[in-house]
């Protein structure tokens, strides 16, 4: 199957999909979201990276529309999108942005095939019309995840591994033909044996049907097998952003070092006696990172750091 | 490697199905020191959790252990009597799994889950658990104040923490610990297993580490064995697993873990 876009991919390059400007979400008195503004563009990765409850899931939702921000703009190929539209405007969006969700167990129904899985999304879309065109374009789809739609198409879920129910997953997301995917910790369940798999998958998807990609997980390494910009954080606030071969080799904010300090290291063993020290490090840390701040300063072309602000 | 602490010998374990026997262990064998951290690796369905579960002898069925021995201070396990299982798990053997920190009762306070198990192995009064579990708390970073806490009030880490704090408050001389941060964030799963290692070295208990994250592995292990399919392939020191792997499948498992590009800056900065 061969991309479909109806705007040349350089035109998308140039105009973000969709973008986020200022945008925040509070919970009451928790703000869960403190200005987070982004552009997602055709054939671009993004990568979103933060520990458990920084606002990047949030944020994903409120990309998909699942959840309404309580400030700031959210724009549509230029138009303001932040108001609900009309019926049609809301269908047109819901196509455009798809999700890949973190749990590949829970989010197919075990009660059907992988083909209705797939068909239905083409059906309802209107990309099959005839029994015919829903099995080749669900071998279609199958294909184009990497998976043999002779040996995959008739089967259940539970008799697919957790990497291969990933796989259809992303094919049920592209089915609808989408322009923006937003893959919300897709390889987290899954072995790490299988996760560059899905990110290759991720990546060349992008690529070759010129999408969107936003990429949100808590593991900075393998945001940068994915992603080429890399917003990192922390509380509900963006503290380091920009290229992500920039920010991970030239991390300026102290969170988004200790993020990198913390990934997996054969290298460096844990040494006894130490964990005193790195706690009340990744603590200080923490406590350092937390208050908003307004001051952005720029280190590299496309590389930006959040200065510390005051602690109360 | 110390003297051995738990010796596994040729241990099988099967999965009865309907078109019959599934081999899920296939004669594996290996030692725990006294104090050794141990690693289990392989990818899910490898068996690596089976043999965790055929050490506590809490295989259920389908699942079947048919044959070996697992040797705990040279006593089988395996023909150990029901009733006398209680003096071993717990007590000797304490247990952490991935899904851990959701085994709490939601509707107890965490002091009162302290003392149920340790009136339970040790007929402790309310009074010493109380102390045992401040005791504990302290020693995993967080303060004794919060045991009067459910566990909703508290986060996942915290959790995890809790049930080691448990595992730890009755001595155990193994602890088993099943992908205990595989649902955490890395910051938070490194907080935590550097707490490991450092109680490690102040208890003496042995480890036996169960994850599909190599990289990990290596960080906290002393020795790591590899199992592919229901067979340990290698079993090795971690420096020669780590940089001299002797199978094929070690040396695939090591290449496919995505890795960061050069940032040299600040792995010296933080280390």
């Amino acid at each position: 199957m061969n991309a479909v876009t109806t705007v040349p991919p350089a035109a998308i390059a140039a105009e973000p999909i969709v973008r986020l400007d200022g945008i925040q979400r509070s919970f009451g008195l928790v703000q869960a979201l403190r200005g987070v503004s982004l552009s997602l563009k055709g054939g671009h990765a993004l990568a979103l990276v933060g520990e458990s409850g920084c606002g990047k899931t949030t944020c994903a939702r409120i990309i998909a529309r699942m959840d309404t921000p309580t400030g700031g703009e959210m724009l549509y190929r230029g138009r303001n999108i932040t108001r609900t539209g009309t019926a049609a405007e809301e269908k047109a969006y819901r196509r455009a942005v798809q999700m890949v969700f973190q749990d590949p167990f829970a989010s197919l129904n075990p009660v059907f095939s992988v083909q209705h899985h797939l068909a239905r999304p083409l059906a309802l879309y209107g990309h099959a019309r005839s029994k015919a065109e829903q099995v080749q374009g669900v071998a279609d789809l199958l294909n184009w995840v990497g998976l043999e739609p002779a040996l995959t198409a008739h089967k259940f879920p539970h008799e697919l591994s957790g990497g291969q129910r990933q796989r259809v997953n992303i094919a049920r997301a592209l089915a609808v033909q989408p322009d923006v995917l937003v893959a919300d910790e897709p390889t987290s369940m899954l072995d790490v044996s299988i996760r560059l798999g899905i990110l290759e998958l991720l990546a060349r998807i992008k690529q070759e049907r010129q999408l969107a990609l936003l990429y949100i997980t808590h593991d900075i390494a393998t945001a940068a097998h994915v992603a080429e910009e890399v917003i990192v954080m922390f509380a509900g606030q963006m503290v380091e952003w920009g290229d992500t071969l920039s920010v991970i080799g030239d991390a300026r904010h102290p969170y988004t070092q200790l993020l990198l300090s913390a990934v997996p290291d054969p290298d460096r063993p844990f040494v006894a006696g130490d964990s005193a020290r790195f706690l009340g490090h990744a603590e200080e840390v923490r406590r350092l990172s937390r208050p908003s701040s307004t001051e952005v300063n720029q280190v590299g072309s496309n590389h930006f750091v959040r200065a510390l602000g005051a602690v109360s | 490697m110390n003297e051995a602490l738990l010796q596994i010998r040729d241990l099988s374990v099967d999965y009865l199905l309907d078109k019959g026997a599934f081999r899920a262990v296939k004669n594996v064998s290996f030692d725990i020191g006294r104090g050794e951290l141990f690693g289990l690796a392989g990818e899910s369905g490898c068996g690596k959790s089976t043999i965790a579960y055929a050490i506590t002898r809490l295989a259920k069925a389908p699942a079947w252990v048919a044959g070996g021995e697992i040797l705990l201070d040279g006593q089988d396990l395996l023909k150990l009597p029901e009733s006398r299982l209680q003096e071993v798990r717990w007590r000797r053997i304490g247990m952490v799994f991935q899904s851990a920190m959701n085994s709490l009762n939601p509707l107890m306070r965490v002091e009162a889950q302290f003392h149920d198990v340790l009136r339970r192995h040790t007929g402790s009064s309310r009074e010493k658990s109380r102390a045992r579990a401040e005791e504990m708390f302290k020693l995993v970073g967080i303060p004794g104040s919060r045991l009067t806490d459910y566990p909703h009030q508290f986060s996942g880490g915290m959790r995890q923490r809790i049930v080691i704090a448990i595992c730890l408050a009755l001595k155990p001389e193994l602890i088993i610990m099943d992908e205990p941060t595989t649902a955490l964030d890395v910051v938070v799963q490194r907080e935590i297993l550097e707490q490991v290692i450092d109680l490690q070295r102040g208890y003496g208990f042995s480890v036996l580490f169960i994850t599909h994250d190599l990289h990990l592995m290596a960080q906290l292990c002393h020795r790591i064995g590899v199992m592919l399919k229901g067979e340990l392939v290698e079993v090795g020191d971690v420096r020669q697993v780590s940089r001299a792997p002797a199978h094929d499948y070690t040396r695939k498992l090591w290449g496919a873990i995505p890795q960061l590009p050069g940032y040299p800056s600040v792995k010296d900065a933080i280390a």
